[in-house]
């Protein structure tokens, strides 16, 4: 009785690692494939008796350079670090006060923003980036200019502007959270309204802060499809990455390809892996995606 | 008096920036979505025309949409399948299971959650490619030659493949967050369990899961909404479509006419449809998986 107790309790285990390991696999070695890939020779992607799984013959670090100057990686590579970097400043400029204000005041139109703001989570921008797009070509039209479109600048406006009904959502729940005799006091000696929202009650809020920050850097960054609908030269690295892909298809040039993926994809890893904890955990403040 | 006026104006220049921006780039394109979407605009001509719901009575005569809304809803259903009994199974595992590493697994099972949706597409060009591909040279390997596909060219399997995507893409994500509610159980209930001789594989039916039913049911909403957006994206770069509309969906069919063709208005006019589409069967799961919730 007690050796098939036993017997069982080892075999659910092995089935529990096999299921684990399966799936971690079927990760890891794609992504890790890409990697390797990534510094491999042309020669060693095409042809009938190419084993892909083979190891690099001699690693090729020429694919990056390749990558960042003839496929132009390394100028949209600025371009992604600006452009990220500036949605989110101006995402949090936007937002704190906004989130706290609508948290903390009573006001007459409050309910209706909060309701607006609600209902723009529902609005995804996979709908609305054609009708932006024609906005901005409409506007370029009407001031006989050429500045609406291809702007870094806008697409670092509309980025943040798309992403304030979520973040609004999350920051102004945190600071709902926050005791009210903080600011009591701050009044009391003297602090003017903007003082105490900047000084005081902003840096309390950090940790929901820096959820934000990850959250949206992550999807600045991979972002690609208003990019590609409103940019054109002015390439971001995901819209660029896909740009190489399709012409890599027809030229076959894989190895740069690859290292074009890897450059795309390190930062996030990386960042995850500082991070890890606080991005899974942080994820279930407020769950929402796609 | 005075204190009031300052904070009005206060709460006016803290809220102003953000409103304007949000009305601006999310709720006037909205708008401009519905009403284009009566209009007969676009193409070469591109006269603005209003034909009222000629587009929509277009739409549904459309073989191409009506197939693409099929695919759409075919990818919904088998990928929230997938992805809910994958990601309550491992979350389960993670949570409940006895053994070292659980963190390790975590770790790596959310990363496809990071990665731009360009570089899954591209991780599984790796994957699927015919003749170098992962997938096939592996099956060559352990010498499953039958199973071995064209896995984006066959139209009866593509859009399997794109599924398979999806749900590899997905369920790090949702495991992580049935894994936050599954630790909000309190232990005693799992303890009272053991004690009556339940087996794992029964408590996990009889506590965990109707403990977790809520979130199960908040999450359904997600799959639904993100996996229409996702299943655009992916195919977007991936097929865009092919072969011959066996994996288009209904974005990219909008996105195709709207910004590939220039028919602006009907391609508005399925962005509507889409919309709709995706609140009402939000609405009807929602209502349907609604049973009394237990409670701890």
């Amino acid at each position: 009785m007690k050796e098939t107790h036993k017997f069982t309790k080892i075999l659910s285990k092995a089935i529990i690692y096999i299921a684990l390991f399966v799936l971690a696999i079927s990760i890891i070695v794609p992504v890790g494939w890409v990697f390797m890939a990534s510094v491999k020779r042309n020669a060693e992607f095409i042809g009938a008796d190419i084993n892909p799984w083979a190891l690099p013959a001699d690693p090729r670090w020429e694919n990056f350079k390749q990558a960042f100057v003839d496929a132009r990686m390394g100028e949209f590579f600025l371009n992604s670090v600006m452009v990220t970097a500036l949605a989110l400043f101006l995402l949090l400029v936007l937002a704190l006060p906004a989130s706290y204000v609508l948290a903390r005041f009573d006001f007459k139109c409050k309910k209706i923003l909060n309701l607006a703001c609600m209902a723009g989570l529902f609005i995804n921008v996979n709908y609305i980036v054609v009708p932006i797009f024609l906005m901005l070509t409409d506007a370029n039209k009407a001031f006989q200019v050429d500045f609406f479109l291809n702007n870094r600048f806008l697409l670092a406006l509309i980025y943040a502007a798309t992403s304030l009904p979520f973040t609004i959502y999350l920051l102004s729940g945190y600071f709902k959270t926050l005791p009210k005799g903080f600011e009591e006091a701050a009044y009391i000696d003297g602090c003017g309204y903007w003082k105490t929202m900047v000084k005081i009650m902003v840096p309390m809020a950090k940790p929901s802060i820096i959820t934000v920050i990850l959250f949206n850097f992550l999807s600045f960054w991979n972002e690609y499809i208003i990019a590609y609908t409103l940019m054109d030269g002015h390439d971001t690295l995901a819209m660029g990455l896909k740009n190489l892909m399709a012409v890599e298809k027809t030229a076959t040039n894989y190895g740069i390809m690859y290292a074009g993926l890897v450059i795309v994809m390190l930062p996030t890893l990386i960042l995850y892996i500082a991070v890890q904890k606080r991005l899974t955990e942080g994820m279930t403040l407020g769950g929402l995606k796609g | 008096m005075n204190r009031k006026k300052s904070q009005g104006r206060f709460v006016f220049a803290c809220l102003a920036p953000a409103a304007l921006l949000i009305l601006l780039f999310i709720f006037v394109p909205t708008v401009k979505v519905f009403k284009m979407s009566l209009y007969r605009m676009g193409g070469i001509t591109n006269k603005k025309e209003f034909v009222g719901f000629e587009n929509f009575t277009k739409l549904f005569q459309d073989k191409a949409f009506l197939e693409a809304m099929q695919n759409t809803i075919l990818i919904i259903v088998l990928v929230m399948i997938c992805t809910i009994v994958l990601a309550v199974l491992f979350a389960a595992l993670l949570s409940r299971g006895n053994f070292k590493g659980k963190n390790f697994f975590r770790v790596i099972f959310y990363i496809p959650n990071i990665l731009s949706i360009v570089v899954v597409a591209g991780i599984f060009g790796a994957i699927y490619n015919p003749s170098t591909g992962l997938l096939n040279t592996f099956l060559e390997a352990i010498h499953l030659d039958g199973l071995v596909h064209q896995w984006m060219g066959e139209p009866k399997i593509v859009i399997y493949s794109v599924i398979f995507a999806l749900v590899w893409q997905a369920i790090g994500y949702y495991m992580v967050m049935y894994m936050a509610s599954m630790a909000a159980i309190p232990e005693d209930l799992y303890e009272a369990a053991a004690l009556d001789g339940s087996s794992e594989i029964h408590t996990f039916f009889t506590v965990t899961l109707p403990l977790i039913w809520n979130n199960i049911r908040t999450t359904l909403t997600f799959y639904i909404i993100s996996t229409i957006n996702l299943s655009f994206l992916f195919v977007q770069i991936m097929t865009d479509g092919g072969p011959n509309g066996k994996t288009e969906v209904a974005l990219n069919y909008m996105y195709k006419q709207a910004y590939g063709a220039g028919v602006y208005g009907y391609g508005m006019a399925i962005g509507v449809v889409v919309f709709i589409f995706s609140f009402v069967l939000a609405a009807v799961v929602n209502k349907i998986t609604d049973r009394e919730v237990l409670e701890f």
